[in-house]
């Protein structure tokens, strides 16, 4: 097989643009289900994040304002999950699914007039020496803000759980809401909280999505990433690290399989396009598959709605 | 002797005063006006049945609960909780009933849980480990909880909330989940700590271990101080009586003669699958009619899995079991409930009932077939209804009606509901594990009464327990089970304490007799 056409450390470079958007919505998708929620209207922020950063950004011209503005759209549309489902308890599942069709719906409502049109380029930002080592200069240190965040917020989000009084905190109320609240912490106002910064992240990574990584407005062009988000978290076991392992080999093996269509080799192109969810899930599995059982299970109180006593 | 008068005073002082507090949930009177007063360096008993606002009054001073009237005085100060972290920052510490414990964390991040204000993790450990040796409670702080027993469950309970320094400790049912041995070194522990100033507020039902252990005791009924008296100074009798409002009678066992064999175990053996699962080694076992046998033994030595080998839960590995002379070795729990083997598990919520259904759809579960409630796979409702409102009335199951959900009531009400739906059934042989289980005195009585009755009528019986009175005082013949194994069974008339010890702690039971 030639794969002399595709330069392997521009491919890595951009497997990690590819597999951002992803990342960080199951980075926030992770926190709230630590929490014991599960919000299934990942995708439905992510396009609305996508959207309203993309409004944003071409209404000023800076990306920095539509980062923003992301951020804020996709916590305003987890804002409403977390209203109904901690405060009216309504079931999560109905509502997360609810969620995404709103997301979708309305972000193809506000975007019509915004389709075709190129946004304000984001700038990379080249981190001095550390981008001149070669080849992984190229690869690590030549990106654009956004990603090296994306990078540090999982360390801090392992860090949280693992260092931190207060990751400790979310953890338990997402083992057993009712120990906690017979603790005294506040369950509502904790998974609230924590809703509102999955559904940012979410946002964030939506907005990634149509600022730099297409870049421009399509409707529905997330196109399931927050689905594949949702899927990654319960594959790497709700642990970060393993969650950045997984974003990044599905955009890799998506770049991958792109460029191999591109190539014409004589792969049917449906056995391509279903590779990367293929290879990741068979990674993620191995991966769990070897440790032992117990902290790889998922938050006891998962989905399940607190009444209080 | 003005000082000697100032003295005692002050040992007799009140660390916590509760005037007239009251608590109405939609429905009920929790709390109507209650008083009550804890003196300093004192365990002092709070009492009643099932239902009596005991777990409603603790919630309220350990601010878990708001009371809707009423003052309480901490140290002769107004002590009005925000919730549970302003109660022990003021030094009221409370340890749950069931277990306040996450069992996915291990037991250092338990115990950090339950620290309000900001520590080092190696201060908190050596504070920790520092406790854990005064007091001899042992934890060790890096295990996974959920793969803890009861006690060592219990003691990081206590271990978190003596490291608050509280003045008062709550104590919800302490002993319900304990063993003997466990029960005397928690008393041990208890003891020491009044000794040493703290004052101690338990719940519990065992009018013994209240006898032995607390000064005085507060006697709640529904919602209520009755009475208030030094517990020593009188028989559990006569206590028992003031928290029911009544005089109730003491099981009464009629002479029976034992009929035809209903059951049968041949050399039944059974490799367990789960965890921590205890095999089951060749029992064998002869069950008459109007025969109630009493099969004593320490948790974890193969009760649940020699309740599940009859229910029909689990099947044997090797051996026969036969049913009024039909073999019913390899049929499962619904085949052998309508040949009428009935059972209620020890474990009231998820193994007797659904948690979050009904109580109707917790009776349609069991009673399904036996009481004809579905015809061609159409369930009748009416019917479930009324019959679960005849097993709520009839056990005197106190909550708000048939449609509320199993989880919604307290343990005591729970496992009396799911003892009478079985009873109500009229089974030909009843296997029980546990059955009164956290259930009051006077409910406790009734359900033993009503065993006694279903064998009477020429039902075999078979009762798992912990509580060794309980089957001394029921069961016709007496077997220990011990490492899944079945001793010999003995009449019950010809045991004494010394021989049951005997049986009950040999490694080998199978040749204990």
């Amino acid at each position: 097989m030639d794969l002399g056409d595709i330069k392997i450390s521009l491919l890595l470079a951009s497997l990690i643009v590819a597999a951002t958007p992803i990342l960080l919505a199951a980075l926030g998708e992770l926190i709230v289900e630590k929490t014991g929620v599960l919000n299934l209207g990942v995708e439905g922020m992510m396009i609305f994040g996508a959207i309203a950063g993309f409004i944003a950004t071409i209404e000023t011209g800076s990306p920095w304002v539509g980062f923003l503005f992301s951020i804020l759209g996709g916590a305003a549309i987890a804002f409403i999950f977390a209203l109904v489902t901690q405060i009216f308890r309504a079931n999560q599942v109905a509502s997360g699914l609810a969620l995404t069709l709103f997301g979708l719906g309305l972000s193809s409502l506000l975007g019509h007039s915004y389709t075709g049109i190129k946004p304000a380029a984001f700038s990379d930002l080249h981190i001095p020496i550390l981008s001149e080592i070669p080849i992984l200069g190229v690869i690590l240190f030549q990106h654009d803000p956004i990603i090296y965040f994306s990078i540090l917020a999982v360390a801090a989000v392992y860090f949280l759980f693992r260092n931190f009084r207060l990751g400790l905190i979310l953890k338990a109320v997402g083992e057993n809401h009712d120990s906690a609240h017979a603790l005294g912490y506040n369950v509502i106002l904790i998974r609230f909280g924590a809703i509102l910064v999955g559904g940012a992240f979410a946002g964030l990574g939506g907005g990634y999505l149509s600022l730099v990584r297409v870049p421009q407005w399509t409707e529905g062009m997330t196109a399931g990433a927050g689905w594949i988000a949702l899927a990654l978290v319960v594959f790497a076991s709700w642990q970060p690290f393993r969650l950045l392992i997984g974003a990044y080999i599905f955009g890799g093996v998506t770049l991958l399989q792109l460029n191999l269509q591109a190539l014409g080799l004589e792969i049917n192109v449906a056995l391509l396009s279903m590779s990367p969810y293929l290879v990741t899930i068979g990674v993620l599995v191995f991966m769990s598959a070897r440790r032992s059982r117990g902290s790889l299970e998922a938050p006891r109180s998962l989905g399940k709605t607190f009444f209080g006593l | 002797m003005l000082l000697e008068m100032a003295a005692t005073s002050l040992k007799n002082s009140s660390v916590m005063r509760v005037i007239g507090v009251t608590k109405e949930y939609p429905g009920v009177l929790a709390n109507d006006s209650v008083s009550l007063d804890l003196e300093r360096g004192t365990i002092q008993a709070l009492l009643g049945e099932n239902g009596a606002g005991k777990s409603t009054l603790v919630k309220i001073i350990y601010g878990l609960v708001k009371p809707d009237s009423g003052q309480m005085l901490l140290n002769d100060r107004d002590f009005h909780p925000k919730g549970p972290q302003d109660a022990r920052s003021k030094g009221v510490g409370m340890v749950f009933q069931h277990f306040s414990l996450f069992d996915a964390l291990n037991v250092f991040e338990n115990i950090a849980l339950g620290m309000d204000e900001a520590f080092q993790k190696t201060h908190l450990r050596s504070r920790i480990n520092s406790v854990s040796e005064e007091y001899g409670l042992s934890i060790s702080l890096d295990k996974i909880v959920g793969n803890l027993s009861a006690g060592e469950r219990q003691r990081i309970e206590i271990v978190r909330c003596l490291l608050q320094n509280p003045e008062i400790m709550i104590m919800d049912e302490p002993t319900s989940v304990l063993t003997p041995g466990e029960v005397s070194d928690l008393f041990v522990v208890l003891r020491k700590l009044a000794s040493q100033g703290m004052s101690i507020l338990y719940i519990s039902h065992k009018l013994e271990e209240i006898r032995s252990l607390c000064s005085k005791a507060t006697i709640m009924r529904h919602g209520t101080v009755v009475d208030t008296c030094d517990p020593r100074k009188l028989s559990a009798g006569k206590i028992a009586e003031s928290m029911v409002g009544n005089s109730f009678s003491n099981p009464k066992k009629s002479k029976i003669k034992a009929g035809k064999v209903l059951l049968e175990l041949n050399n039944v053996s059974l490799k367990s699958k789960r965890t921590f699962g205890v095999p089951i080694k060749d029992i064998s076992l002869r069950l008459h009619a109007g025969e109630i046998i009493g099969v004593g033994g320490v948790a974890g030595n193969g009760q649940d899995e020699f309740l599940g080998l009859m229910s029909g839960e689990l099947s044997p590995t090797k051996g026969t079991l036969f049913l009024d002379g039909q073999d019913v070795t390899y049929l499962g729990p619904v085949e052998r409930r309508k040949k009428g083997l009935l059972s209620a598990p020890e474990e009231r919520l998820g193994h007797a009932a659904a948690p979050e259904m009904t109580l109707t759809e917790n009776t349609l579960i069991t009673a399904e077939h036996r009481m004809d409630l579905s015809k061609n796979g159409v369930i009748n409702y009416s019917k479930a209804r009324s019959l679960s409102e005849k097993i709520i009335n009839s056990l005197d199951v106190r909550t708000s009606g048939a449609g509320s959900l199993a989880k919604s009531l307290s343990g005591g009400n729970l496992q009396k509901f799911v003892i009478g739906r079985e009873l109500i059934q009229n089974p030909k042989i009843f296997v029980v594990n546990q059955p009164t289980w956290g259930v009051d005195a006077a409910a406790a009585a009734s359900i033993r009464q009503r065993i006694l009755d279903l064998a009477k009528d020429g039902a075999a019986i078979v009762v798992i327990s912990q509580d060794l009175d309980e089957l001394l005082q029921i069961s016709d013949v007496f077997c220990a089970l011990v490492g899944g194994q079945l001793s010999k069974p003995t009449d019950t008339k010809k045991l004494n304490p010394k021989t049951l010890g005997l049986l009950l702690t040999s490694s080998d039971a199978g040749k204990a007799v």
